[in-house]
This record gives structure tokens, sequence and C-alpha cells, in this order.
């Protein structure tokens, strides 16, 4: 980290770049040991998408604002159910439609869950969003209108960009008979070679019933944007009051910080990016039944950005790919996944309570003393490397 | 949605008594969660699966000791409930002792955010319950599969003791009231009782209280804090395996994940009543169970769980801090 | 600087009681614009409680503080501070986890306005903002001597460092009155001195200055006048001079004065 942080910009920026394309690639590329064998590495992959996002979403909410929340799967539910009810239930829209939608029901139902909610304690805000992790469930379990157990099926895909038959471009539902306006073959992995697999190919941009991975590069797309939203944010005022209320919210009122506004703001952005995640994930998999929504997932996307280290947006990524990706590349243990996964909870709280990636600041806190020495023994004029 | 008033009035004192039969549960449960947060301020996630634990303990010593089942009543019938009793509470106690020893005291050692903590909690409650449903497969390893057949197989369905214990309903001014449920209401209440005077008048009790309050200081005036967390643990331990052994009385049947929404409502029993709060335990369990009945009855069977959580929310909304405000050292001075 | 002799601050017969306790007796004194004003008496006084009626912590039970003309009561702390009066504490409230910089930046942010949206568009009320606010916080960093260590976390701060770091925390919030609350606990006599000196500096920025301090040669030192609490009422206020020779108060502190000497 240190090392990459003294590169000239342009290397920084091409190395980010870089890191992108090799993110796009993935699914393609698929390397032996990281693809998943029994499993669709695409779709696998754009799971890791969603959890990504959520993981983000959830760290604006736990990691910077500091507020427990344990039903988070319930503006993931919301998001989703809107874009079911939206495009397939009750009404036709496409899918572009209905996302600002669903992701502006999410956020009005966070505002509506957090404006009476985010005056009481942080335990209670813990288990009052728990609480309401399960009412929105149950809710959907129990009503009609919103196909109660049986789910939504058909929920719209998003438009596909094909070459016609004419040789133009279409765009829309995807359909059998259409290509993509240009197709990428894979790598095929053989036994010290590398070969390109013509005939195991992606279409670009068409969004079917088989190949996930237009589906993952939606999400990976939806996952930088956010990502990018997310460092502006932070470093600005907002990211500071959060920051400040998080630490001692008294304090931060005093210091002229209306903590309940920004506690609000806070909420509703994690609800925001919560729905937009919900939204993409029923289209992606065109049916929804309210098992999509359990608590268990609340609990998993906590434990992904507690795992990776709240705070750190970097190391909330690597959370939510952990709890995203490993169940699924060792699906040979499929019944002892919860529990390796719980051991592995565990494990990780007692050996890192930080977290695997804790923000850089605390990191820093811990080199200062060191870095400070090797400054001492040079010149001393910049404002950071004295000391007293 | 159809409100079913007609049915509701009609049977207030049944279902009223019921619902206390339930809400005495949850308050058990809840001992162990408002008890652990008052000292530690921890959400002992885990603390549903050392319930559950209880309820396996209550079943497999009840099948153990009337065999095929049936045939067995009277004094014999007694004395096996009070063993699957004592075992219930052992078993509970044992796993949460051993719950706070692997998984919270290496983070209270090192002062860990309480965030992480949680995890833990989270992940311990993961290995217990999936241990237990994997049961089968686990003895299967050492090989025990065979001989323990009939405790371990089916280990992820229901598993029932039903038919085994047989308690005519009894008949108080013209009410006809199931005896356990009346049994459960005393036994719990009873039990509540002694462990709220425990707490306040003996030493572990003070220092328990102490504890909560201040840790430090407690520290400082020779409690010693890792004995009393651990005091802590058990007093949960052994409520919770009480409150197994009368979900078994009641309810009959049991599975690995049982715990979970018992858990979750037993906590919300907690903070209904005002968390850290003894006495607000007993009255959120007792007000979550007759309310939850009551919902039950008027708006249909699966509205159950939504009437517990909106009426948790409610709550919360009017008195942030629970029903009797939030104690165990602090209030009540 | 406007009228001298308009109080910046009034206190109005504020009384406040907790259950049957009376905490503050309806206690009125004023703060003129530019003064250093020390609030004394013994421990229990009613000092802090007066703080933090006065920064909105509490709610006066009866009685009314204005500033600058406009009672402060039911208005809320963000906004009472927003309005201009800023405060330390007296144990150390900083963000510990943020470094110095950041906290100073906090306080500045109490005059900015942007929102998600322009951080999000970097708008240019947010660049606008985000300059000003680093100049300022810098400024205060380096007025209050401890520029060198703007990048460090607040907790790695020395414990002298923290204290000052919560005097440039408040001064960011662009204030016109500065209540400190015992900004020399802890502090050796020499520190002590160093203190006095960056009150009276900050005064001669402008501010006015509210100060609640123990040490009796440090508070008849740098203030203008005084005002002296017991027991929740306000048994005198004058010069230094005039309340050292203030029987009640001697009688008030005798005893008090000796433990702080040692």
């Amino acid at each position: 980290m240190n090392k990459l942080k003294a590169l000239p910009k342009p290397v920084k920026l091409a190395f980010w770049v870089l890191l992108a394309i090799l993110a796009y690639a993935l699914p393609i590329l698929e390397p032996p040991i990281i693809s998943t064998p029994g499993v669709d590495f695409g779709g696998v992959l754009f799971v890791v998408t969603m959890y990504c996002l959520i993981a983000l979403g959830l760290n604006i909410v736990v990691g910077y604002a500091g507020l427990l929340d344990l039903g988070y799967v319930g503006f993931y539910a919301v998001g989703a159910y809107t874009a079911a009810i939206l495009t397939s239930f009750h009404a036709n829209w496409p899918l572009l439609l209905s996302l600002p939608f669903a992701v502006a029901a999410t956020t009005i139902a966070g505002l509506i869950l957090g404006a009476p909610t985010l005056r009481v304690r942080g335990d209670y805000l813990a288990i009052v969003t728990l609480g309401f992790g399960e009412i929105i469930r149950l809710v959907a379990v129990n009503t009609e209108w919103l196909g109660d157990r049986r789910g939504i099926s058909n929920i719209a895909r998003p438009p596909s960009v094909m070459t016609g038959e004419d040789g133009g471009v279409v765009v829309g539902e995807a359909e059998p008979g259409l290509k993509g306006i240009f197709e990428i073959p894979h790598l095929y992995w053989g036994d010290g070679t590398v070969l390109v697999d013509t005939e195991d190919t992606t279409q670009f941009l068409v969004f079917g019933v088989l190949d996930q991975i237009p589906y993952y590069w939606l999400g990976l797309t939806v996952v930088l944007l956010v990502l990018l939203a997310d460092y502006l944010i932070k470093n600005s005022r907002v990211g500071r009051a959060w920051e400040a209320t998080r630490e001692d919210e008294d304090a931060a009122e005093l210091m002229g910080v209306p903590t309940f506004k920004f506690k609000l703001l806070a909420f509703a952005t994690g609800a925001f990016i919560g729905g937009l995640a919900g939204a993409l994930f029923a289209s992606r998999q065109s049916f929804i039944n309210p098992d999509s929504f359990l608590l268990l997932f609340s609990i998993l996307f906590l434990a992904a950005v507690v795992v990776g280290g709240q705070g750190n947006r970097w190391g909330v990524l690597v959370g939510a790919f952990l709890v995203a990706y490993l169940p699924q590349r060792f699906r040979d243990f499929d019944d002892f996944r919860v529990l390796v996964f719980g051991a592995a909870l565990v494990a990780l709280a007692i050996l890192r309570p930080e977290g695997l990636f804790p923000p850089r600041r605390t990191v820093r806190a811990k080199q200062m003393e060191h870095e400070l020495e090797v400054l001492e023994t040079g010149h001393d004029d910049g404002e950071e490397a004295a000391r007293v | 949605m159809e409100f079913d008033y007609q049915f509701l009035f009609s049977n207030l004192p049944e279902l009223t008594i019921t619902g206390l039969a339930f809400g005495a549960i949850y308050a058990l449960i809840a001992l162990g969660y408002t008890m652990v947060y008052g000292v530690l301020q921890l959400i002992n996630f885990a603390h549903s699966e050392v319930f559950m634990y209880g309820t396996f303990a209550t079943l497999w010593t009840v099948w153990a000791l009337t065999g095929t089942g049936g045939g067995v009543g009277g004094i014999q019938l007694l004395l096996i409930l009070l063993l699957g009793l004592v075992m219930a509470m052992a078993t509970s106690a044992l796993i949460a002792l051993a719950l706070e020893r692997v998984a919270y005291r290496p983070l209270i050692k090192k002062d860990a955010p309480r965030l992480i903590a949680l995890i833990s909690a989270i992940g311990a409650s993961f290995v217990l319950a999936e241990l237990m449903g994997l049961r089968d497969k686990v003895t299967a390893w050492v090989g025990l599969d065979d001989d323990l057949d009939r405790y371990v197989s089916g280990a992820r369905i229901n598993q029932s003791m039903a038919s085994v214990v047989n308690m005519p309903d009894v008949n108080i001014g013209g009410l006809s009231i199931k005896t356990v449920d009346l049994l459960v209401i005393a036994a719990a209440i009873a039990m509540m009782v002694i462990v709220d005077q425990f707490v306040r008048r003996s030493k572990l009790g003070r220092g328990i209280r102490a504890t909560a309050q201040d840790q430090e200081t407690a520290a400082l005036m020779g409690v010693n804090p890792t004995r009393t967390i651990q005091y802590t643990f058990l007093i949960g331990g052994l409520m919770a395996g009480a409150a197994a052994f009368l979900y078994m009385l009641k309810i009959e049947t049991t599975k690995f994940d049982v715990g979970f929404l018992l858990g979750v409502k037993a906590f919300t029993a907690a903070v209904l009543g005002g968390i850290g709060n003894l006495r607000g335990a007993l009255l959120g369990g007792l007000v979550l169970g007759v309310a939850e009945n009551w919902g039950q009855a008027l708006f249909g069977g699966e509205w159950r769980h939504v009437v517990a959580f909106v009426l948790l929310v409610v709550i919360l909304l009017f008195r942030p801090t629970g029903l009797l405000g939030e104690s165990l050292g602090k209030a009540r001075v | 600087m406007s009228d001298a002799t308009t109080p910046i601050l009034e206190v109005q017969n504020l009384t406040l009681k907790f259950g049957g306790l009376t905490a503050l007796d309806d206690v009125s004194f004023g703060i003129k614009e530019g003064e250093i004003l020390g609030l004394i008496g013994p421990n229990g006084a009613g000092k802090t409680t007066c703080f933090n009626a006065v920064t909105g912590v509490y709610r006066p039970t009866s009685g009314d503080i204005r500033f600058q003309g406009r009672s402060l009561t039911g208005v809320k702390r963000y906004r009472i501070t927003q309005l201009g009066i800023a405060r330390t504490f007296q144990n150390i409230r900083l963000f510990p986890s943020m470094t110095a910089l950041e906290n100073v930046l906090v306080g500045a942010d109490a005059q900015h306005k942007t929102g998600m949206f322009s951080a999000l568009f970097r708008l240019p009320r947010h660049r606008a903002e985000e300059r000003d606010g680093h100049e300022r916080a810098m400024e205060l960093l380096r007025f209050m001597g401890i520029h060198k260590r703007a990048d460090e976390l607040a907790a790695n701060l020395s414990y002298g460092d923290q204290r000052r770091l919560e005097i440039a925390r408040a001064m960011a919030t662009g204030p016109k009155l500065i209540c400190l609350d015992e900004p020399a606990a802890g502090f050796n006599p020499q520190e002590k001195v160093q203190l006095m000196e960056l009150i009276r500096k900050v005064r001669d920025r402008g501010f006015t200055v509210l100060l609640i301090e123990h040490d009796m040669r440090l508070v008849m030192g740098v203030t203008d006048r005084i005002v002296v609490l017991e027991f929740g009422r306000l048994i005198a206020e004058g010069t230094p001079a005039e309340i050292r020779d203030n029987p009640a108060v001697i009688a008030a502190y005798l005893g008090v004065d000796e433990e702080d000497a040692s």
C-alpha cells in the first residue's frame, strides 16, 4: 500500500486501469484455481459483484456512520420486489425504467425506518433493523399482491444490444436467434497449454439466460461507479461528519454537526445502494421469492463488511469477495459450508479483531512510530515528518 | 386482511394463558441476553444455540429413559422429566460456559471493538447450530452413527417427544386450560424470582451488578471480572436450559435451527423490557408472548412474527429504553 | 468590534434542576464582547452545568440564555454552535481515530453547507469550502503550535497536544464566544503559563472567552472579570482584584486553595 502511494500519479492511474481491465476479463480468462468447477464462473462472479455492492452500501451505514444494521436484507428485498412488481407482476415496464423507482422506493423505506429509529441508541437500532428485515420478508410471504410464498417470475432483464437479421443494431429483449455486436472467446486451460476456445464464447451485451458474464460486467460497472461515489463522498464534509458522529456523537453535535441528519443520510444512502443491488439481483435471477431474503443474508452481508475491515472500502470489497466466493468455490464441502464459515468468523474475530484489512489510518497509526524514526535521521521540513 | 375480533374476544382468557406460557419461555431465554448485555454490552447472538442444545438434552433424556415411547406414568414419569430438566440445564450451562471461553474471552482480553464480538458470536452460533444439524455426519466420522442412530438420524428435520407426557386440561371457572401452560408459567416465574433475588442479595449478584456498572472499579474493589462474567454466562445458560425443558414440554418437537427465531424473540423481549433489566426481561417476555398470541388470533397465524416485531418497533419509539428502563446495576439506586 | 457594553451572552435568572437537586439557582451574569470571563467555584458548584446549559446540552428549568440578543432556549445543540458558541470539554472528547487536521476540519465544517450532491459532483461549493476549510484548519493548528502533527491521529497526540487540538477545533467552528472547560487540567505550571499566554492571544484575535478554571492563579492572571459560583448560586462578580478581596469568595475557597497550591 505504501509503495503504491509513493508512485507518480500516471503510474498509479495505469495500475488501477489495469486492475479494472483484469477484473472485467476475469470470466473470459477462466484462470484455473480461481475459476469454480461445477458452477458457472460468470454466475459466481456476478454474485460476488452483488455482495461487493451490498458491502459498499452497508459499509457506509456500519463502517462510516457506525450504525449497526442487522436488517440490511430488507432494503435489498424492497429493491428487488419493486423491480419485480414493475417489470412483471403488476406492470410491464422495461428494467431500466423500473430501476429509478426501485432505488427511490428503497431510499424512502430507509428514511421511513430511519427517521424514528435513529434517535434510539445503537444496540436498539440493531434489533429494530433486524425486525424490519424480518417484517419485510414476512409481509412478502403473506401478501398475495407480492406473490406470497411462490414469489414473482419473469422479471425483466436488462436490454441487450444485438445485431439484427438485417445487420443493424437492435436493442431489446435477448432472442435466441440474434447475436451480440461481437463475441468474445474464452480461454481454455489445458495441461500446460492455454488455448483460445472459439467454441466457448460470450456474446457482448446480450443478457440471456445461460451466459451470465454480461450480467457480471454490468454488476462490475455499477460497483466501480459506486466505488467512485463512495470515494468522493467520504472525502468531503459528509464523510467527516459521518466519522465524527461515529466517534463521539455528542461531541460531534456540539461541534456543529447535525448528527441526526447525517445519520439519516447514511441510512438512506445505504438503503439506496442496497435497493440497487436488489433490483439488479432480481433482474438477473428473473425470479424472486421470500427465501431470497432470509435474515441469514443480513448476517452474511454484515460479516462481509466486518471481515474485510469496516470503514475501509477495499477491505470491505475483499470481505464481500470472500463471503460470496469461498462457499461457491468449495462446493465439495457443501454440507459443511456454514459450519466452516462460522468457525472462520470466530477465528477471524479472535485473531484479527480489526478485520483482515482495517482502515489504513488504523494501520498507519501503528506504523507511525517506525516511520518517524526513519525520517528523523533525514531532514524534517515536511509538516508531517517532525515529532515532538 | 380480515380481522377476526369475534374469535379474539370469545377466546381471550385461553389466548392470554397460552400467550403467557410462550412469554414465560421467552422471558427465561431473555434473561441470558439481558444479563450478558448488562455486563458486557454484548449481544450474545449464540445464546439461541445454548437454548437449542437444551431442547435436545431434554429430548434425548426422555427418549433414553422411556424406551420406544409411552408406557410410563406417575412417579416414574415425573422423575424422568426432572432428570430431563437437570440435563437440559446442565447442557445449556456447559455450552454457555464453553461459548464464553472460546468465542468471547479472547476478545474481551484484547478489548476488541464490540462489533467484532458480535461477529464472533454470530460465527459461534453458526458452528453450534450446524454441529447439531450435521450430527449424523459427524458421528459417522467417528463410526458411532449406527449405535446412536435414533439420536442422530434425521439431523435436519423435526424430532419429537410427543405422546410421552399427556397432561389433562384443567377446568378453572368454566375455562378449559392446558396444564402444561400453567406449569410453564409457574415454573418460569418462580425461576425468574429466584434469579432476581439472587442477583440482588447474594455476594455474587452484587459482583455482577458492580461489574455491569463499572468493570474497572469493580475489579479494583476485588471483584474478579473474568469469574463474574463466567457466572453471568452460567446463570444465563441454566435459565436457557430450563426454558428449553419447558419449551419441550409445551411444543414437544425441536430441530437444529429452532434456536434462531426463539432467540430473536427472546432478545426482542429483553429489549422490550429494557435491556440489562431482569424484571424487564420477565415483563417484556410476557407482554411479547401475549401480544403475539392475540395478534395471531386477530390477523391469522402467518402474521404472528410480524406482530412481535411491530410491537417492538412501536414500543421503542415511545419508550426508547424499554418498558422498565435499563438497569442491572444502573437504575434503581 | 461593536458596542463593548452590550453583553454578547446574557444568562438571565438561570435555574436548572435535576429531580430534587438544584444545580443552578437563579444565576444571572453577562459576558461583554472581547473580554475573558472566568467562571470559578469549588467542585460541584455548577460551573460545567452552566456551560452545558449555554451550549444546549441541558435545557434550563427556568430563566433564559440570550446570545447576541437571541434566546437559546430550545435551539438545537449544533445550531448553537453554528450561531457562534464553541466549547471544549473537561474530559477531552476528540474524534480519536480521525487525524488532528480532520478534527479541526469537522469544526470548520460547522459553517459549511456542502451536502451529498455537491460532494458527489465536486461542485464549486465543495471545492471552495474544502480549500477554505483546509487553510483555516492548518492556520489554527499552526496558531496552537501543533501543525507538525496535523496528520497524526488525535488518539496518538500527547495529552497537552490533545487539549490544544480541542481549542483549535472549537475555534474552527467560527465562534464569537469560545467556552473553555478547565483547559489547564493536568498541566504543569510551565504549561499553564503558556496556556495563559495562548488564551490571551485567542482573545486578541477577536474571540470572547468564557473560561472555567480551577487554578486561581491562572484565572486571576488572565481574566478581565470573574463570576463565582457556589452550590449553584452566584456569590460574587467583579474584576480579579475585587474577587480576591471578597470575603464570601475567600470563605468558599478556603481549603480548596491549599489543595490547588500543592
